[in-house]
């Protein structure tokens, strides 16, 4: 175990104490902390390499395992956005192209980015590799099934990408895969493409629900003494909420799955009413199309939360800790997570105003929907009320955060256009919906993701990520993907609807094009520039400079570990002992600007903290 | 300070780009003005609350930006602060809803002096079918579909034999009366859209689904697919004509009814027959 740091050798010294039976010794009454209930969890040690490495059962390398899948998938989706833009931007160029080749590119775009890329990411990279660490625990409660879930995953992830080689190529759907098209002759892909789709996907849930299952009761039940949930960073609570909507929303997506294959495969008719194609009435009748629809967005709306939480309770916690000021409004900022959660159950609908379904429905859609805008602006004021009065450091970091900001509020207005049901009528299914969610679910989740990489790498790798080249990844992305999505929404006022192939020929499309050359550019510009962070990322591994202990000042437990990076089992001999919330910045009275979660009252007590 | 000025530079762009766009909505050819207004609303309202949270992070970037030698207040809640935000954003969030919900109570109720349009998509095509003398359509199901039957018209129903049959992609409309647009589709989702009407409704296979707008501009519109329908779904455009009165009384007189189709039909069937005896 490393001493070099005070606060490790106070709680050292404290909580053996407190495992002796008796209370603290330096002060018994303020220094007190429950005894833990249970034992230690045991730790299976991998032996070999492949142990250790591939079928690892500690937590942070399956984190780091479900990062580098997802940024796998991610970049393939990249690549598909370019082919697309290409299209889009410069027809002449893009010879090669039919419209089969661009509705499939287009859907695996949206599968991937929504579900492969960002659900992953999140949830299976900085879950497992965050919530161990930030609740003081050892690993999570099953790591077996934990290293079963990212295996399932790898495998979902195959078989998607199969589905790229086989006759007919993957799905052209588009990512919503609404029947009847979908699995009908005349849609790409309709053949072995939209089967692998739904078994890929069908294999995701299921792997997603062996992780979720962890978070969940890793986060109830193995936080560590002193850790209550009032005193979790918000990242945990992003994360916690987000898998709790995650294994009630995912169970939609795979029954919707299961059911289309069968209509698929068997001929059931569970989507699929009486259908005239080529002149032939086929072999289906009596379902319905509209109830795939009801499904797939009672699992899609939750989703877009399951992506955004976690990028809530991340950013707080990295405006938080650069700008040296405890974040504002803590319980406020919880129970909005937890609101926000519990209300995206309840406005699924919104995506479906146009649907054909009863349009009495859009009354209580819309006004559910517009309820949900207010916790989201309580956050909103809570980060910059943050910054307000904060000792901001403006480094990459902070200038993700500053950027996710700026693009969440963006996305998040142009949601209460199409939230407000007769306001969504003219801009649905135009590219005002598309700028919306890039920019919301899109950018804004990007920007944090960024951050997170920029302010967590010294933790992972040990080393400090370049700041000059951060900060150049960082301006290109922000400016780019702003002068993307932005313009973009205008197209949607002229009322260009989205997933056309082509769209000039009529007058009003036209004076579009100069536009559509710009954001094509603007979309190659901005992929590039991603790559800066992977050579950022190379060039640091070979000769970057080390990373002190704690680089950024934060209070969290992550970086109270024994050693840098953690090894398996985080924490040493002793798990640490937590007295605080993560969030003592700049108290006064304090000796430094920060208060670490492990620090007892009775060292600092000439500060003035709030019971927290 | 370069970071809050490029940030600053991003709003003013945003707020040009708005004022200045070359790009924003088609004239309007329909009743629905009204949720222009509410879009409009909604900018004013939404964009406002976007500029004033930007400048205000902006002035905290120049304002609060680290020195080695401050430190930042410690205030973990002000319950008073996040009320009033709490209270402020509720009655904005009510005031733009509003008007969202009284449009829409418009949107899905329709006038009873509509007068229906049968609207049926394919992929990927559209066909059209007015009520005739009677004012009603009569029923329809795809088994029926068939060249001399194209909507699927079921032959025992009275009100089916005088509707008319346009034969065609491009439906007539008489100018400033409302009109209940019926929409079906054989196949997969489809989406009758004429941006200039802004109205839209997805047209579903299994079931009939219904708006309804007034078009109040003479002319000629393009009408779009705005539900993705297949490899198609880019090309599949149709027409919509506005006319006056009188010049749609014409239009309408020289369409075929139902029952006058069915007839040419057998008698293109008898004179083939009697081809084929010879």
């Amino acid at each position: 175990m490393s001493d070099e740091y005070d606060n490790n050798k106070s709680y050292k010294a404290q909580s053996s104490e407190v495992m002796d039976g008796s209370t603290g010794s330096i002060n018994p009454d303020i220094d007190y902390v429950r005894p833990a209930e249970v034992g230690e969890q045991d730790l299976y040690h991998g032996h070999s390499f492949i142990e250790k490495w591939v079928f690892c059962q500690d937590a942070k390398v399956i984190g780091v395992q479900y990062f580098l899948t997802a940024v796998f998938t991610g970049i393939v989706g990249l690549i598909l956005s370019w082919l697309m833009r290409l299209q889009l931007g410069f027809p002449e160029l893009a010879g090669f192209m039919t419209a089969e080749h661009y509705y499939q590119f287009v859907t695996m775009h949206g599968m991937i980015m929504v579900v492969y890329f960002l659900t992953a990411l999140f949830l299976g990279g900085f879950g497992n590799y965050l919530i161990p660490l930030m609740v003081g625990a050892r690993d999570m409660v099953f790591p077996y099934v934990n290293m079963l879930s990212f295996w399932m995953f790898f495998v979902a992830v195959a078989v998607l990408m199969a589905s790229f080689f086989v006759p007919g190529g993957p799905t052209g759907a588009g990512w919503t895969l609404y029947p009847p098209q979908t699995i009908l002759e005349g849609t790409p892909g309709s053949g072995m493409g939209i089967l692998l789709m739904l078994i890929s996907l069908s294999l995701f849930v299921i792997g997603f629900t062996m992780g979720g299952l962890n978070y969940m009761i890793t986060i109830l039940q193995a936080r560590t003494r002193g850790m209550t949930l009032m005193r979790m960073p918000l990242t945990v609570w992003g994360i916690f909420t987000a898998t709790v909507l995650a294994m009630l929303a995912f169970p939609a997506l795979l029954v919707s799955a299961i059911m289309m294959t069968l209509d698929k495969v068997l001929q059931t008719s569970f989507f699929m009413p009486t259908i005239l194609k080529a002149g032939e009435v086929l072999e289906y009748g009596g379902g319905s199309p509209i109830l795939f629809q009801h499904l797939f967005w009672f699992f899609g709306h939750p989703e877009v939360y399951i992506v955004a939480l976690p990028a809530f309770g991340i950013v707080s916690d990295l405006i938080s800790v650069h700008a040296r000021k405890n974040i504002f409004g803590y319980r406020m900022m919880v129970w909005a997570i937890v609101g926000i959660g519990g209300l995206s159950f309840f406005v699924w609908a919104h995506h479906m105003y146009v649907s054909g379904m009863n349009p009495w429905f859009g009354f209580f859609f819309a006004t559910t929907t517009l309820i949900i805008a207010v916790p989201t602006a309580m956050k909103v004021y809570n980060w910059i009320l943050t910054l307000w009065r904060g000792n901001i450091r403006i480094n990459t970091v902070m200038l993700w955060c500053l950027g996710f900001i700026v693009t969440f509020v963006n996305g998040g207005i142009t949601g209460i256009f199409l939230g407000n049901v007769s306001v969504d009528v003219p801009l649905s299914d135009t590219y005002f919906v598309i700028a919306h969610f890039h920019m919301v679910m899109g950018i804004a989740p990007l920007m944090v993701i960024m951050g997170a990489v920029y302010h967590w790498f010294p933790l992972v790798a040990g080393k400090m990520l370049h700041e000059g080249l951060g900060k150049w990844h960082f301006w290109i992305t922000f400016l780019g993907a702003y002068s993307i999505y932005f313009p973009m929404h205008y197209l949607g006022f002229i009322g260009v609807p989205r997933r056309y192939f082509e769209m000039y020929d009529s007058p009003y499309m036209t004076s579009a094009v100069g536009m559509n050359e710009f954001i094509s550019i603007a979309a190659f510009i901005v992929g590039a520039a991603q790559f800066i962070l992977v050579f950022n990322i190379i060039k640091t591994l070979k000769t970057g400079k080390k990373a002190e202990q704690n680089p950024w000042k934060a209070n969290s437990l992550e970086w109270y570990t024994s050693t840098v990076p953690p090894e398996h089992g985080n924490f040493g001999e002793r798990l640490p002992v937590v007295h605080r919330w993560p969030y003592d910045f700049s108290v006064p009275g304090a000796k430094d600007d920060f208060i670490p979660q492990t620090t007892a009252p009775s060292e600092v007590i000439h500060t003035e903290v709030e019971k927290t | 300070m370069h970071a809050g000025i490029i940030f600053l530079l991003v709003i003013i762009g945003s707020v040009l780009f708005h004022i200045f766009t070359p790009w924003y909505w088609t004239d309007i050819a329909s009743n629905w003005g009204g949720m222009d207004d509410t879009i409009t609303l909604t900018f004013w309202v939404g964009g406002g609350v976007f500029v004033a949270v930007c400048l205000f992070m902006i002035y905290c970037v120049f304002r609060y930006s680290h020195k080695e030698d401050r430190r930042a207040e410690y205030k973990p809640e002000d319950k008073k602060l996040e009320k009033i935000l709490t209270w402020a954003t509720t009655l904005g969030v009510a005031a733009l809803l509003a008007p969202g919900l009284i449009i829409w109570n418009q949107y899905v109720n329709v006038p009873k002096n509509a007068i229906e349009v049968d609207v049926m998509a394919w992929q990927w095509g559209w066909q059209y079918r007015l009520p005739g003398a009677d004012g009603k359509l009569g029923t329809t199901q795809v088994r029926n579909i068939a060249d001399n039957n194209p909507f699927g018209i079921n032959p025992d129903d009275p009100f089916g034999r005088d509707d008319i049959m346009v034969e065609s992609d491009v439906i007539n409309l008489e100018n400033n009366r409302p009109v209940k647009i019926l929409l079906r589709s054989v196949d997969v989702l489809h989406n009758w859209y004429v941006p200039q009407f802004r109205a839209k409704m997805d047209a579903v296979p299994g079931t009939v689904t219904f708006y309804w707008f007034e078009p109040n501009k003479v002319g000629e519109y393009e009408v779009l697919c705005a539900e993705y329908c297949g490899v198609g779904h880019y090309a599949m455009r149709g027409g919509v004509e506005v006319q006056d009165k009188a010049d749609y009384e014409v239009w309408l007189s020289e369409q075929e009814t139902f029952e006058q189709l069915s007839a040419r039909y057998e008698k293109l069937n008898v004179d083939g027959n009697k081809l084929a005896k010879k």
